[in-house]
């Protein structure tokens, strides 16, 4: 799945032309939907095929948190061709992190690479970001790792741009950074 | 990073190119927008072409065309035809191999990394949409006239 540390983008949400409703009919025989349970093992499969990892356990986690159309702002929905799963978008709003007012977070997507360069990502996008809009938040975020130019590259075609935060990290198996935090000379 | 004024220019002229890919742009008409000498420029467009970015266009109505896949270059791609991005690349200072020095080395490797993904993420086609996003440039006061 896409995901993880790195740079952060935010958008505002916009509203797409032509509004949306439930199952939004988009890129020629495209309908995103919410996840079903069915789903799960070609979800599972397009995950393997991207990062050649099998999180068969992560991925029935994230069905039973973020399926079942939207509950407590979080979403899982798939692109749906003709029965077969094209790719998935998981995000969910979030309320006040670090003093950010409630936003989106897009933390998973996803396209089969067979059906890329279609239209199958940005009709997720623009899905999820209907939702949530909805749900009456102003602007969505994400965070990728900075060498994932192809999906930094795609946030950025759909006006995704720096945002105001910073992402972190430390090592924490790291003897120098664990000195510091007992404030220890090294 | 600190772009040098020969890549400032390749990413001006890439973007005017890719703007309209049909269309033979000349280096005077470029020059002239930007502000820059056409001496200038004709050797930052000569490398370009060089590199596959472009391409010349002889003869009347001559100059230069986009000849890359504005949805896939990026301007990482036509910054590097300019500038050495790897480590070795970065000016040696005096002071480097202190402490103190190090630090700030760590400290602008962290910035150079950001910048680096940064501009390896926007396409040409995501830039041309930022270029259409931006308000028109001020129109010139008109209390000059031309002749004086």
């Amino acid at each position: 799945m896409t995901r993880a540390a790195g740079a952060t983008n935010k958008v505002r949400v916009r509203r797409p032309p032509g509004g949306a409703a439930g199952a939004r009919a988009v890129a020629s025989g495209i309908v995103v939907r919410p996840a079903r349970r069915a789903d799960l093992d070609p979800v599972i499969a397009i995950d393997r095929t991207v990062t050649g990892l099998e999180k068969r356990d992560y991925w029935r986690s994230v069905f039973r948190r973020y399926a079942g159309g939207g509950k407590s702002g979080r979403q899982f929905l798939v692109a749906d061709a003709g029965g077969n799963v094209a790719g998935f978008v998981i995000g969910e709003v979030r309320d006040w992190e670090f003093g950010s007012p409630p936003c989106g977070w897009v933390f998973g997507i996803d396209v089969r690479p067979g059906m890329r360069l279609a239209g199958v990502g940005t009709s997720l996008l623009a899905a999820i970001c209907e939702r949530f809009r909805r749900s009456g938040v102003q602007t969505v975020r994400t965070m990728l790792a900075r060498d994932n130019t192809l999906v930094l590259s795609f946030f950025r075609s759909q006006g995704m741009m720096a945002g105001p935060f910073i992402p972190l990290e430390m090592d924490l198996g790291n003897d120098d950074a664990a000195a510091a935090q007992r404030g220890e000379p090294r | 990073m600190r772009l040098q004024k020969n890549t400032s220019l390749a990413l001006y002229s890439v973007i005017e190119f890719a703007a309209d890919p049909a269309r033979h742009v000349s280096a005077a008409e470029i020059a002239a927008k930007y502000g820059v000498s056409a001496h200038h420029l004709a050797k930052v467009l000569s490398d370009l072409a060089r590199a596959g970015i472009v391409e010349s266009v002889r003869g009347a109505g001559g100059g230069y065309r986009f000849t890359g896949n504005a949805r896939r270059l990026t301007l990482l791609d036509v910054i590097r035809v300019f500038e050495d991005l790897g480590p070795a690349a970065t000016r040696r200072e005096s002071g480097e191999a202190t402490p103190v020095g190090m630090a700030l080395r760590l400290v602008q490797s962290e910035i150079d990394e950001i910048a680096k993904a940064t501009f390896g993420s926007i396409t040409l086609a995501t830039m041309l949409r930022l270029v259409e996003r931006q308000p028109p440039p001020p129109r010139r006061s008109a209390s000059r006239k031309p002749g004086r």
